[in-house]
């Protein structure tokens, strides 16, 4: 019986959370089209669900696999440029924009997750600041690669150049320019797609979480050797988490990308991938709930600081560097638990108190 | 020393005679690893039949849990083979040792101590109760029908210790004997043919350690499994192994039941050191 409470438990908070998520949309999506939100933070709603989703799936891999990632931002260029490329194809076949921006994420993340799992076989043998090395150093070659090729579109058909720009016809055009990147990308991504795209990553790994998979997963966090003793494939589950969340950050680059009629490739590089990393430590090691609310204040936060117009970055870290301290100062958190339980206790009383009213 | 005389010692077997007639669990032939000069365990050779309760000990150094982790390939042998119930071991990974039958507990406790006292038990399930990926994310029929399953069988193999209401807590935060026969359950819970135990009542007071006696033998007499353990913990040895092997410097110094080894001079001189006047 016990063990059916933990489970409750724990799908009751994962309940709450994407209920949270859901009421945030709805009531984002009320402003956005009552026109209480400024054009400012209309443009910053598929950038911040593109964040969020990075978050969660960077989460997966260095929250529950417990393996440092500094490449995160790779994959979601592989996916933006692989689905730009998919989307801008599948424009000229279809005329409906949700089709092609939903061919385009499934193409872009299977992309991204071949990317995952093709770094996951050499990255396998490796453990810790190696890997994390390693992860780094293939951002950046993602980063140089997208720098170097061009990609056009003309009567033809495609024509695919490296460092030298392909020769196409008059009536053609470029889908990717090299170290220009994208351009000329119809902005078809909406706030609506990039949620339940969101949506249903975050149930993908709460589900996982919640199973066999996420079991031997998280027993690999936790004791690698005794996770082997028990008869655990280090390499099947290792492969898998990488490639589920290259996946999952390969559908954020391409609903990203197609919010913006030019991506560059220096938009995914390695300051990206820190500032990924930067909301999944902010949040909480594991914790979906917190990478979602940490990607979505820090992406936001620099656009409210505007007023300080000069000294936004400075404020900025000043707020990081005081946020960080005081989630992992013991005084504060102590206060902000208590502070907690404070209101559980309110609603608990009310709800004795009904209880009581109903049972009379 | 004279080899003859050990010789003649390790050629006497230790099976209990109901085993007699059965096909061995593990017999290891000739078993050494060398960490590059050093000869850790050199010519290790035990039979270990399919419901015995064998004892290996020997005093600290000797290569005890170096033979432990021979037998689940946390090591690799650089000689001899291990036949896990008439099957060679060569080349197999600990993943597949585990699948062949062998399980194990450590001596520095290993445990998934972020999870709960249950879900290690579910992991220790991986293999015996299955659910593929796409079945769990999707949460088809199957995936509720083998989580249910799991969890019943979990409480049941922890109701062994009698540990089913800690399924909840945090296996970090058990107190260490709980700890160690949390792990006893973990290893249980792999379906095994052979569980090694490394010192398991290390940490314990004579009324536990009593106690974990008396639940090994009902774990030998319920699951019909062989279980090898190593323990300093000379009563529980003497106590519920049917038979002993000793080992010091990474050889085998004796081989018999307990009454044959407490008697054995040489034994006593790995343990206590040469009289003075010899």
């Amino acid at each position: 019986m016990k063990g059916r409470k933990t489970l409750n438990k724990t799908s009751k908070n994962n309940f709450i959370t994407m209920g949270g998520l859901l009421l945030v949309y709805v009531i984002v999506l009320i402003l956005k089209e009552g026109g209480i939100t400024t054009n400012l933070i209309n443009g910053q709603l598929v950038p911040i669900c593109a964040y969020m989703l990075m978050a969660i799936s960077l989460n997966l891999t260095v929250g529950i696999l417990g393996e440092l990632s500094l490449g995160h931002a790779g994959f979601m260029s592989v996916g933006a440029f692989g689905g730009v490329l998919i989307g801008t194809l599948m424009q000229e076949v279809s005329d409906s924009k949700t089709l092609c921006l939903l061919v385009a994420v499934i193409g872009g993340g299977l992309l991204a997750a071949l990317a995952g799992f093709l770094i996951g076989i050499p990255v396998l043998r490796l453990r810790g600041d190696y890997l994390a090395i390693v992860t780094l150093a293939f951002g950046q070659i993602i980063k140089s690669i997208v720098n170097i090729l061009y990609v056009g579109l003309d009567a033809d058909g495609l024509h695919v150049g490296f460092i030298e720009k392909p020769e196409i016809l008059e009536d053609g055009k470029m889908i990717i320019n090299g170290a220009m990147g994208a351009t000329g990308i119809r902005k078809i991504s909406t706030f609506t797609f990039a949620f339940v795209v969101l949506m249903l990553c975050l149930i993908v790994i709460y589900n996982l979480i919640q199973s066999r998979t996420g079991r031997a997963i998280m027993a690999l966090r936790d004791n690698r050797i005794a996770a082997e003793s028990v008869g655990i494939n280090v390499t099947k589950y290792k492969l898998l988490v990488f490639a589920i969340s290259a996946a999952m950050a390969g559908m954020a680059g391409t609903v990203f990308a197609f919010n913006y009629s030019t991506v560059t490739p220096t938009k995914f590089d390695f300051n990206t991938s820190i500032l990924i990393l930067v909301f999944v430590v902010l949040g909480g090691l594991g914790s979906m709930r917190g990478s979602l609310i940490a990607a979505a204040l820090l992406t936001l936060l620099p656009e409210l600081l505007r007023e300080f117009s000069d000294y936004r970055m400075l404020v900025y870290a000043v707020v990081l560097i005081l946020v960080m301290l005081g989630t992992n100062n013991a005084k504060i958190r102590n206060l902000v638990a208590a502070f907690i339980s404070d209101i559980k206790s309110m609603f608990g009383g009310k709800k004795t108190k009904k209880e009581e009213k109903t049972n009379g | 020393m004279d080899k003859g005389k050990i010789h003649e010692v390790i050629s006497e077997s230790i099976i209990p005679a109901r085993d007699k007639d059965k096909r061995p669990v593990l017999e290891c032939s000739h078993l050494g690893i060398t960490f590059g000069g050093l000869v850790a365990v050199d010519d290790f050779n035990l039979t270990v039949g399919p419901t015995e309760i064998a004892g290996l000990i020997g005093p600290n150094g000797a290569g005890k849990t170096t033979v432990f982790n021979l037998l689940t390939k946390v090591y690799q042998p650089t000689h001899g083979t291990i036949i896990l119930d008439g099957q060679d071991t060569r080349g197999m990974n600990t993943m597949q040792v585990n699948k062949a039958g062998i399980a194990r507990t450590f001596q520095n406790i290993r445990l998934f101590d972020k999870l709960t006292v249950e879900e290690n038990v579910k992991i220790g399930l991986h293999n015996q109760i299955k659910c593929s990926t796409v079945s769990s994310i999707l949460r088809l029929p199957s995936y509720w029908k083998t989580e249910k399953e799991a969890h019943e069988k979990a409480l049941e193999l922890l109701s062994i210790f009698d540990m089913q209401d800690m399924a909840d807590y945090k296996a970090g935060s058990l107190p260490y004997g709980a700890q160690r026969r949390l792990e006893i359950v973990r290893a249980l819970a792999t379906n095994p043919k052979l569980l090694l135990l490394d010192e398991p009542a290390a940490g314990m007071n004579p009324s536990e350690t009593a106690e974990l006696m008396e639940n090994i033998r009902k774990i030998r007499d319920t699951f019909q499994i062989a279980i090898l353990l190593i323990e300093h913990d000379m009563n529980l040895v003497m106590g519920i192994c049917e038979g002993i092997a000793v080992l010091n410097f990474g050889r085998i110094i004796a081989k018999g039941s307990p009454e044959e080894i407490q008697a054995n001079p040489t034994v006593i001189e790995a343990y206590l050191g040469k009289k003075k006047e010899d």
